[in-house]
């Protein structure tokens, strides 16, 4: 993409103080062009220090806000700033950073808005989490698809690069719990164009998921219910300009 | 049951169950606090509907009168929404006391770089203002003049 571009990878973390620094080198050795955010979401581990005496930009919020709202805070930060792309990138280490320039390639060859890892588009995957997990993210996935049209493998991966119009987006607007399966919906209602790219994934570095099992129920019909309404919601204010919007809705349509 | 207050209970099950939706899609309601009222309605509107099942809780519960059961568990969803909104607004009260605090903590510092931006004359204010930054901790000894 364009010379002179700015890439701000963010990173959430919620007590990752065993991965954050491996995965803040990670992103500076594997991902140069992109400079690090990491949004602290109220970890009581040292998380925060560790990261800014890693070399990375820390956002520490106050408490627990959750997963949604900590990304979003990344969002608001490369609206701010000015950032071209965001790419988010887990802080347990899951995310290989030097695929980050496959997303990369992936943006510019389809020319869409987000790009989103898959650790299910290749034959060979191994992906190492619990069947109550993976259960949830097969039925998000036979939902998602059917819902906008085309093939979702992966709706829960948060290993994924927005464009511009994307981070205004979210910036507005990003859902809470699980987010990434209803930012899908919210881009598709926006015509907002997506890719999957197939990538590896790793098992946790360390810690223990935000999601335990008995969680994860509670989280799929939390997400059920806002997919069904999401479904029936109005648009959040144009966040495209008017004329451009138009262009968009009928390519998006083909 | 009685056809009459069995009408009475599904129309206002249904009701309380499309508004809290329509709550939803219109954003009012964030899903988190939605799902117990729509677990509430819809429970009201299954025993509403299907008034064998409420006879027969209303037997195992010793309530003669089959209605007054639907009342009864009506005030119970009631109380268990009442006790989540206390522990909501506390976790509220709680976070918003912290924000306050560090709202507090965030002004005195920046006061005190304005000062000492002051002193320094601006020549290198900017300098001082990253340096200072990246420190980040704050607990940096005071650079006095």
């Amino acid at each position: 993409m364009g010379e002179g571009s700015l890439y701000l990878a963010v990173v959430p973390a919620y007590n990752e103080s065993e991965t954050i620094v491996a995965v803040i080198e990670a992103l500076r050795e594997g991902a140069p062009r992109f400079d690090t955010l990491v949004i602290d979401d109220g970890s009581t581990d040292g998380t925060a220090r560790l990261a800014s005496g890693a070399g990375a930009r820390v956002l520490r919020l106050p408490f627990n806000v959750g997963i949604g709202g900590a990304v979003q805070t990344g969002f608001v930060y490369a609206r701010e700033h000015g950032y071209d792309f965001l790419a988010q990138v887990d802080g347990d280490g899951q995310h290989d950073s030097v695929e980050l320039e496959r997303l990369i390639a992936t943006m510019e060859e389809e020319s869409v808005d987000v790009v989103c890892g898959s650790r299910f588009m290749t034959d060979d995957h191994h992906y190492p989490a619990p069947i109550s997990r993976r259960t949830g993210i097969h039925i998000f996935a036979f939902l998602l698809s059917r819902i906008v049209g085309m093939p979702v493998s992966d709706p829960t991966s948060g290993f994924r690069l927005y464009n511009r119009r994307a981070i205004e987006l979210f910036a507005r607007d990003y859902p809470h719990d699980y987010p990434e399966v209803e930012a899908v919906l919210i881009l598709h209602r926006h015509r907002l164009r997506m890719r999957e790219t197939p990538v590896r994934m790793y098992a946790r570095g360390g810690g223990t998921s935000s999601i335990s099992t008995g969680k994860s129920a509670y989280y799929m019909v939390k997400v059920l219910l806002a997919l069904f309404v999401g479904l029936a919601r109005p648009r959040v204010a144009a966040v495209v300009e008017g004329g451009e919007l138009a262009a968009v809705g009928a390519e998006h349509a083909v | 049951m009685q056809a009459r207050i069995q009408l009475v209970t599904i129309l206002g099950a249904a009701a309380l169950l499309l508004t809290v939706l329509e709550m939803v899609r219109r954003r009012r309601l964030t899903e988190r606090y939605a799902l117990l009222w729509l677990l509430s309605a819809g429970v009201l509107l299954a025993l509403a509907i299907w008034s064998g099942a409420l006879a027969s809780i209303s037997r195992a519960i010793g309530v003669v009168y089959p209605p007054n059961a639907l009342f009864f568990i009506a005030i119970g969803c009631i109380l268990l929404l009442l006790l989540h909104f206390s522990a909501v607004v506390s976790r509220l009260s709680d976070q918003s006391e912290t924000l306050a605090q560090r709202q507090a903590l965030l002004e005195e510092r920046l006061r005190r770089h304005e000062s000492m931006n002051g002193v320094l004359a601006g020549d290198h204010s900017a300098d001082c203002n990253a340096s200072s930054a990246r420190a980040g901790s704050g607990r940096q000894p005071h650079h006095q003049r």
